[in-house]
C-alpha cells in the first residue's frame, strides 16, 4: 500500500507539473502565481492520494468475506498520538504556505519606480470595455479606446471604475483580477512581458450581455506602442474618401467595436442576442437617426428592449470620421 | 436501584406526552395536511426537497446543454441567466439545507429516544413556511424570474437593474425559508437539550445529532443577518432608501459583507449534517466503532466557529487591505485542519474493520475521495494571489460542487439508501443502487473534474455563452455529457425509491445491525416511537441492546455489556 500510495503520489505530482494550466505566461506576476499554484499542487498531490489510497486499500482488504457476516471488528475508539499527529503535520504545511502566499503577495503589490509606471484609467459599462490614456502617457489629448495597447516590459497601473453595476476586469493571462465597484476607484498592475494579443474578459455577472463583455489587450513593443499613440490621433478615414471607403472602414470598425457581440447583422455573419437584430430595426432608417442610435441609444428603444443596456460612450470612443464611416456601413448594409 | 434514581437526576424519565382526549384519526390527504407527528413532517421535508432538486437538476442540465457547443444560440441570455439564479437559489435554500431538516426531523427525536421534537406545532409551521417560499419563488417563472444570481449582488439587482418582481419573489422566498430554518433551529435545540434519553449525556450522543446541534445553532446565528441584509435590499427596490447607493452614500460592498456573513457559514449549515450522516453510516458498515467521537465531535464545532470568520474570502477580488486579506486567508485555512481530522478519522475507521458492501457504505466511500478534492481546492481558492486568477471563474463551480455535489448530495444519497428501511419497512434494491452510484460517481466526476481546466483556461462563471478558442468546446462537451451520466445516475435511484417503498422485501426494525436507537423501534416507527425508552450506556445503544439479548437468550458466546460501558463515556 506504501509502495502504491508514494509512485501514485509520484505520477500525480509529475502530471500536475506537466500540464500547463494557466493559460499563458504573460506578466511577470503571472509568473509568480503561477509557481505558487504548482507549490500548492505539490502539496495537495500527496494528501488526496494518502486519503485514496487508504480507503481503496482497506475497503479491499478488509471486506466482508463469507463467513463473517456476524462478525464485528475490533473496538478501536482511536488514538490520542495519531489524533495530534494528523492536526499538527497539515498545521504546519498550512503555516508554511500561508508565509509563502503572503510573500508572494507582497512581491506582486511592490509598486516600481514612480517614473517608469503607465498609468492607465479602465472603464467598465454595461456590456463594454474603455480604456483611457491619461494626457502624460499620450503626450497630447487624453485617449479613449475600446482596445487595451500596452508596451511590453513595463509596468502599468490599471485605474478601474464602472458606470453601472459591478464589473471585474480580468485577464487571464495576466492572472490578475479586480472589481469595479460602483462609487470606488480600484487598482492594480502588472508588467506584461510577451508579445501578443490576449483577451479582456468581465468576470463578475453585470447583467444580460454579461459574456459578450469581451475585448482585447495588444502588448507590444515600446516603439511600436508609440507609432499606435500617434495614429490614434490621426483620422481613421482618410479626408475626402469614396462612399465605397467609408463603408469598407466602417464594417472594419463594425467588427473591432465588438457591435456583433450583441447585435444580428447578416452582412457582418454576425448573431448577437442581446440587442436588436440590425437587419430588421435599421431597416430604411435614415443616416441621422442611426447616428443618434450609436451615439444616444436610449433616445428611442426598439420595442421589447430595455434602456441602459447599451453603452452611452461611443460618442467619445468613435471620432466623428469613424462614426461617419460607421453609420455608411450600417446604412448600407441594411438598405 | 430506587436509591439510584432518586440520587441521580439523569435516570429521571423524560416528560412523557399525555392523551387529554382522543381524536378521531384522520384520514389521507387531511391528515398529511394537518400532523404534527415528526415522522410524518420528515416524509413532507424529505419528499418536497426532492422534487426541487429535481428541478435544480433539469434546470442545470438545460444550462449544460445551452454550454455544449461554442456560441450556442438555443437558450437566449435572458432565460440562461433566470436558469443559474433559480438553480442556485433552489439548490441552496430549497434543497440542501431544508433537506438536512428533513433528516433531522425523522431522525433526531428516534435517534435520542424522544417521543417528538419539542414543539410539534412549530415543526409543522417550518415545513409550510418552507413549502410557501419554494411556491412564491417558483411563482416568478408566470411574470419575470429573477436573473442577477443566487448572490443577488447590487446594483444589479436594484430597480434600475432588475425590473419586474422576480428579485422580490427571491426577496420573499429567503424571508420565508429563513423563517422556517430558524424556528426549525430553535426546536432542534430544544429537543437536543432536553429530551435526550436517560444515560444519554453530550458524550454519547450520535454524531449525527451533534451536527444537527452545530447546524441548528448556525442557522440561529447566521440567518438573521441575511433576514436584514434583503429586508434593506427590499427597501431601496421600493421604498427609496439608499443603503446600497453609492451616490447616495451607501455602499453596494455592503450587501457584499452581509450576504457572505450568512453566506458562508451557509455552506456549514448545509455541509455539517452531511459529515453526520457519514459518521453514522461508515462504523455501521465497517462494524467497528467510529474512530475518534471525540475528534469527529469537537471538529464539528470548531469548524462552525472558524466558518463564521471567513465570509471576506468570497470578496477577494474587491478592494480590501492587505492586513485583511491576509486575516481572511489565514482563517480559510485554518478551517482546512478540523476538516482533515474528520476525513483522517473517517478512513481510521474503515482500518481494519469488516467491510459490508451496501449501497450506503459505497455513497460514503465516494463522498469521502470527493470531498477531499473540495477541501483541497477549497485551500487553493482560499489563497488570493492564486484565487485572482481563479475567482469568478469555472474552477470555483467546480470546487464548490465537489464539496456541495460531490460531498453534500452524496452523503444525502448515503443516507436515502440507510435510512429508507427505517421510513418504509421496506428494503431498496441493492443492484439498482450500485448501478446509481456507479453512474453518479462517473458522471459526476466527468462534469466537475474538467471544469476545474476550463476555469483556469479563462472561462468565468454566469456566461450563456463562449467564443470557439482553445479547448474550450471539447471540455464543455465533456462537461456535458458528464452532466447527463449523473442525471440519468439520479434517475436511477428515484425509481429505485418508487419500486421499492411498494414492492421491496420487509426490512425488520434492524436491518444494518446498527449503532443508534432508531433502529429499536419497529420499521415504521409507531406515532409514539417507542413503548420503552432504553437506558443509554455508550454511544452504540444498539450494539449493547443486541448484545444483552445475545447474552441473555443465550445465541451469543460474548460477556454482557455492563464492564466495557462502564469504563466508557
Amino acid at each position: 500500500m506504501v509502495v502504491a500510495g508514494v509512485i501514485a503520489s509520484a505520477i500525480g505530482i509529475v502530471l500536475a507539473l506537466a500540464i500547463e494550466w494557466f493559460p499563458t505566461v504573460a506578466a511577470t506576476q503571472t509568473k509568480k502565481i503561477s509557481t505558487l499554484y504548482d507549490v500548492l499542487l505539490i502539496a495537495s498531490v500527496p494528501i488526496f492520494v494518502l486519503v485514496v489510497t487508504v480507503v481503496v486499500a482497506a475497503v479491499i482488504r478488509f471486506r466482508m468475506r463469507p463467513g463473517q457476516e456476524d462478525q464485528d471488528g475490533p473496538p478501536i475508539h482511536g488514538n490520542t498520538r495519531l489524533e495530534v499527529i494528523w492536526t499538527v503535520l497539515p498545521a504546519l504545511l498550512i503555516l508554511g504556505l500561508c508565509t509563502y502566499s503572503y510573500i508572494v503577495l507582497e512581491d506582486i503589490e511592490k509598486a516600481p519606480a514612480a517614473a517608469q509606471e503607465l498609468r492607465i484609467g479602465v472603464h467598465g459599462e454595461q456590456f463594454a470595455w474603455t480604456f483611457t490614456y491619461p494626457e502624460e502617457v499620450t503626450g497630447g489629448e487624453e485617449l479613449t479606446t475600446t482596445e487595451l495597447v500596452l508596451p511590453v516590459d513595463r509596468s502599468v497601473r490599471f485605474s478601474i471604475t464602472t458606470a453601472d453595476v459591478i464589473h471585474d476586469f480580468w485577464v487571464p493571462d495576466f492572472a490578475m483580477k479586480l472589481d469595479a465597484v460602483p462609487g470606488l476607484t480600484t487598482h492594480y498592475r502588472v508588467t506584461p512581458t510577451r508579445l501578443g494579443t490576449y483577451p479582456v474578459v468581465c468576470a463578475e455577472l453585470c447583467g444580460l450581455g454579461h459574456s459578450v463583455m469581451r475585448s482585447r489587450v495588444r502588448v507590444v513593443e515600446q516603439a511600436e506602442f508609440e507609432r499606435w499613440l500617434a495614429e490614434q490621433s490621426t483620422p481613421a478615414v482618410e479626408e475626402g474618401a469614396g462612399p465605397d471607403e467609408q463603408v469598407a472602414a466602417g464594417k472594419q470598425i463594425f467588427a473591432s467595436e465588438g457591435c456583433g457581440g450583441c447585435h444580428t447583422l447578416a452582412d457582418a455573419g454576425s448573431g448577437g442576442q442581446i440587442g436588436p437584430n440590425l437587419d430588421d430595426v435599421l431597416k430604411g432608417v435614415d443616416e441621422a437617426k442611426i447616428r443618434e442610435d450609436i451615439v444616444d441609444p436610449d433616445a428611442q428603444i426598439a420595442a421589447g428592449y430595455g434602456a441602459g443596456i447599451m453603452p452611452s460612450t461611443y460618442g467619445q470612443t468613435l471620432s466623428d470620421s469613424e462614426l461617419d464611416a460607421l453609420v455608411a456601413y450600417l446604412k448600407e448594409a441594411t438598405k | 436501584m430506587a436509591a439510584d434514581t432518586a440520587t441521580s437526576p439523569a435516570l429521571e424519565p423524560v416528560p412523557q406526552i399525555t392523551a387529554h382526549e382522543v381524536t378521531r384519526e384522520r384520514s389521507g390527504i387531511i391528515d398529511w395536511l394537518t400532523t404534527t407527528d415528526h415522522k410524518k413532517i420528515g416524509i413532507l421535508y424529505l419528499v418536497t426537497t426532492f422534487v426541487f432538486f429535481l428541478i435544480g437538476g433539469v434546470e442545470a442540465l438545460m444550462m449544460r446543454l445551452q454550454l455544449g457547443t461554442a456560441e450556442n444560440t438555443l437558450l437566449d441570455p435572458s432565460t440562461f441567466n433566470a436558469l443559474f439564479t433559480m438553480h442556485g437559489t433552489t439548490m441552496i435554500f430549497l434543497f440542501v439545507v431544508p433537506i438536512m431538516a428533513g433528516f433531522g426531523n425523522y431522525f433526531v427525536p428516534l435517534m435520542i429516544g424522544a417521543r417528538d421534537m419539542a414543539f410539534p406545532r412549530l415543526n409543522a409551521l417550518s415545513y409550510w413556511l418552507l413549502l410557501s417560499g419554494g411556491v412564491v419563488f417558483y411563482a416568478s417563472l408566470f411574470f419575470s424570474p429573477p436573473e442577477a444570481g443566487w448572490t443577488m449582488y447590487t446594483p444589479l439587482s436594484n430597480e434600475t437593474f432588475s425590473e419586474g418582481g422576480g428579485v422580490d419573489a427571491w426577496i420573499f422566498l429567503v424571508h420565508l425559508t429563513g423563517l422556517s430554518s430558524l424556528v426549525g433551529a430553535v426546536n432542534f435545540y430544544v429537543t437536543i437539550a432536553n429530551m435526550r434519553a436517560p444515560g444519554m449525556g453530550w458524550g454519547r450522543l450520535p454524531l449525527f445529532v451533534w451536527t444537527i446541534l452545530v447546524y441548528a445553532i448556525l442557522l440561529i446565528l447566521a440567518l438573521p443577518v441575511i433576514a436584514g441584509a434583503v429586508t434593506l435590499l427590499l427597501t431601496d427596490r421600493h421604498f427609496g432608501t439608499h443603503f446600497y447607493d453609492p451616490t447616495e452614500g451607501g455602499s453596494p460592498l455592503l450587501w457584499q459583507h452581509l450576504f457572505w456573513f450568512f453566506g458562508h457559514p451557509e455552506v456549514y449549515i448545509m455541509v455539517l449534517p452531511a459529515f453526520g450522516i457519514i459518521s453514522e453510516v461508515l462504523p455501521v458498515f465497517a462494524r467497528k466503532p467510529i474512530f475518534g467521537y471525540k475528534a469527529i465531535a469537537a471538529s464539528s464545532v470548531v469548524i462552525a466557529f472558524l466558518g463564521l470568520l471567513v465570509w471576506a474570502h468570497h470578496m477577494f477580488t474587491t478592494p480590501s487591505p492587505t492586513v485583511v486579506l491576509v486575516f481572511f486567508m489565514m482563517s480559510s485555512f485554518l478551517i482546512g485542519i478540523p476538516t482533515g481530522i474528520k476525513i483522517f478519522n473517517w478512513v481510521a475507521t474503515l482500518w481494519r474493520g469488516t467491510i459490508e458492501f451496501k449501497t450506503p457504505l459505497i455513497f460514503a466511500a465516494g463522498f469521502i475521495s470527493q470531498f477531499t478534492i473540495g477541501g483541497i481546492t477549497g485551500i487553493i481558492v482560499a489563497i488570493f494571489p492564486v484565487d485572482w486568477q481563479l475567482h469568478d471563474t469555472y474552477f470555483v463551480v467546480a470546487h464548490f460542487h465537489y464539496t456541495l455535489m460531490g460531498g453534500a448530495v452524496f452523503a444525502v444519497f448515503a443516507g436515502i439508501y440507510y435510512w429508507f428501511p427505517k421510513i418504509t419497512g421496506r428494503m431498496m434494491n441493492e443492484k439498482l443502487g450500485m448501478w446509481s452510484f456507479a453512474l453518479m460517481y462517473i458522471g459526476f466526476n466527468l462534469t466537475f473534474l474538467i471544469q476545474h481546466t476550463i476555469g483556469l483556461d479563462g472561462m468565468p462563471r454566469r456566461v450563456y455563452e463562449y467564443p470557439d478558442v482553445g479547448n474550450l468546446v471539447l471540455y464543455n462537451r465533456i462537461s456535458t455529457i458528464g452532466a447527463f451520466v449523473l442525471g440519468l445516475g439520479i434517475l436511477l435511484t428515484v425509481i429505485n425509491i418508487l419500486r421499492s417503498v411498494k414492492r421491496g422485501p420487509v426490512a425488520g426494525p434492524d436491518p444494518w445491525k446498527a449503532n443508534t436507537l432508531e433502529w429499536f423501534s419497529t420499521s415504521p416507527p409507531p406515532d409514539n416511537n417507542f413503548d420503552v425508552i432504553p437506558r443509554v450506556r455508550s454511544v452504540e445503544p444498539m450494539k449493547d441492546i443486541r448484545r444483552q439479548i445475545a447474552y441473555q437468550t443465550g445465541t451469543g458466546s460474548e460477556a454482557p455489556p455492563a464492564a466495557e460501558s462502564l469504563v466508557r463515556g
